[in-house]
């Protein structure tokens, strides 16, 4: 965590707490602790990548940012703003500026509408580019920097295939000009030789737009390439952050050594030994994130 | 609301035989309740020298007791049945539609009053509450609407709360509440459209099940009142003579179980075109 870059994202003690179950009186009983007091930051022009298993609270911290959920504790600052503060009318040029993609590109598109009228949506909310000729120009282009064609402005979702469906979502994403992208889990549900594509033109449009990008997936061989940093969540805290390089070549957590050997090796006769993580969960508990070389940051149990 | 939904749903419509029969027989009825007033006969006109005979050329479907024609009168009663369906139906829909998106969307405390509210309808026996609110109201067509339509939006609520719910998790709805959508822009927007199938097949039944309690509320002298005819009304003036002329109870019980029939079998046949298809073609 150099001190010579902008700090555009400050994530502080995070907590987001769902009720499970209420007594008969209405209070409540039962909370999952989906995230648990997760901290970090993530500077300007970067890519940071959460990676961690399913339920691990990754994809809950992209939607507490995207202000989806009100989260039970801790600070989300943006541009040094305190998102949690705002109410629904100052956060508005804020929804702008932090844009999403998500997983499913079978239902993150609306079936009713069309490619123009789906990336016009979030240009619509702002009240950008209001003449029609000029939204159907951008959108165009966009649709072009994208991979795609102009021809497909009046088509529907169901006419176009994963990878491409993805490809609307990003545009989509980008109509408003954002400084911050969600990207949660923007590959998982694509084909392998899709998801590199993918990737590579979303770093591509990283440099063209200047944009800053939260990567969440639960892989982690795309996620290395893309990333400049990468976070490890596990049971809704992180265990450890590091440059992406360091990360893969000098795990320390005992989780990210296991998540790691489970990175499959294109190979049949390769033997591969699988690290499998036993949690101490008391042990667990107690783990507080230190920074043990610069810039590598790891819980040890 | 997706094209290739409503394509399949015409398709499903066209293809079936059953579907084909109940859009033409409801085609006759609402023809022959808009076109009534062409029939010569007054069917009302008393005539006392031709009480209860048997369908005729002069008259076709017979005569009732008081030598009223009885083709006019199954004409004008299928005009006020079929009104009163379709008003009490756009009611209910309505308040359903509203009732059950409001719920479904914002949650919470108001979720929990309205369900609440509508299960303390919902237990109360809909037929009771009927003869009832029709001993202290005054019976007309707007009171028999408004008492059919407030006591049949509760199924419609529960099954269009369930399906906002749905839709509110899906991804595209993520993205717009991310994005800064307002409420309205995303209920009008996002999930309005994707319930239309759900309200046409809803709306198609609720047709159905409104006819029938006209006709029960009419067949127990609580619904549109004397000379005035409605199919439920003609059944149940028929009773009395059903040795001597068995055809007076036949022709409206027919047209009841037809009407109600062929809308309930539109209905099926609308929610199976409106489900995605799998590897059908």
């Amino acid at each position: 965590m150099s001190e010579d870059k902008k700090v555009l994202v400050d994530v502080q003690h995070l907590k987001k707490h769902f009720v499970k179950s209420r007594d008969a009186w209405g209070r409540t009983s039962e909370v999952l602790k989906a995230v648990d007091g997760v901290s970090f930051q993530i500077n300007k022009g970067e890519t940071f990548g959460l990676v961690g298993e399913s339920g691990s609270g990754k994809s809950t911290v992209g939607r507490c940012i995207l202000r989806l959920y009100d989260y039970t504790d801790g600070t989300v600052k943006f541009d040094g703003q305190d998102l949690a503060k705002l109410g629904e009318k100052q956060l508005k040029p804020f929804r702008r500026r932090i844009q999403s993609i998500f997983q499913d590109p079978y239902s993150s598109l609306n079936p009713g509408m069309s490619v123009l009228d789906l990336i016009g949506e979030p240009m619509n909310i702002h009240g950008m580019y209001k003449d029609v000729e000029e939204r159907k120009e951008v959108i165009a282009s966009l649709l072009e920097k994208v991979g795609l064609k102009r021809e497909h402005l009046y088509r529907y979702p169901h006419e176009f295939s994963g990878g491409q469906r993805q490809r609307i979502s990003i545009a989509r994403a980008l109509s408003v000009r954002p400084d911050f992208v969600v990207c949660d889990e923007p590959i998982s549900a694509l084909d392998v030789s899709v998801q590199a594509q993918v990737v590579n033109m979303l770093e591509d449009l990283q440099g063209e737009f200047g944009l800053t990008y939260l990567f969440i997936a639960h892989d982690l061989s795309m996620v290395r390439h893309i990333s400049d940093r990468i976070g490890v969540m596990y049971r809704g805290r992180l265990v450890e952050v590091a440059g992406s390089d360091e990360l893969y070549d000098n795990p320390l957590h005992p989780y990210t050594k296991a998540l790691l050997s489970a990175i499959p090796v294109p190979d049949p006769r390769a033997v591969v030994e699988r690290v499998i993580y036993t949690p101490d969960a008391a042990a667990e508990e107690a783990a507080v994130l230190r920074e043990v070389s610069p810039g590598h940051w790891v819980a040890l149990p | 609301m997706n094209r290739t939904k409503w394509r399949n749903a015409g398709l499903e419509l066209v293809r079936s035989k059953m579907g084909i029969v109940a859009i033409a027989i409801l085609f006759i009825f609402i023809l022959g309740a808009i076109f009534a007033f062409l029939s010569p006969k007054d069917p009302n006109a008393l005539d006392a020298l031709q009480r209860l005979k048997s369908p005729s050329s002069a008259h076709w479907f017979g005569t009732d007791d008081y030598g009223r024609d009885y083709f006019a009168r199954a004409l004008y009663g299928g005009r006020v049945s079929l009104m009163v369906g379709f008003s009490a139906m756009i009611l209910a829909t309505t308040i359903g539609t509203i009732v059950g998106v409001v719920s479904g969307y914002f949650g919470g405390w108001l979720d929990n009053l309205l369900m609440r509210l509508l299960e303390v309808i919902l237990s109360i026996p809909t037929f009771l509450v009927m003869l009832l609110l029709s001993v202290f109201l005054k019976p007309n067509l707007t009171s028999i609407v408004l008492i059919i339509g407030l006591l049949m939006w509760m199924n419609m609520a529960r099954i269009i709360r369930a399906e906002t719910m749905t839709i509110l998790e899906r991804e595209y709805v993520l993205y717009a509440k991310a994005s800064g959508q307002n409420h309205w822009g995303i209920i009008f927007r996002h999930i309005f459209p994707s319930l239309v199938p759900v309200i046409i097949v809803g709306a198609t039944n609720n047709v159905a099940s409104a006819i029938m309690m006209e006709s029960s509320l009419s067949f127990l002298g609580f619904g549109v009142q004397a000379p005035n005819a409605t199919w439920g009304s003609m059944l149940n003036n028929a009773q009395g003579y059903i040795a001597q002329a068995p055809y007076l109870a036949l022709f409206p019980g027919l047209f009841i179980l037809l009407t109600v029939l062929s809308f309930n079998i539109l209905g099926d046949i609308l929610r199976v075109g409106f489900e995605p298809k799998l590897g059908k073609r």
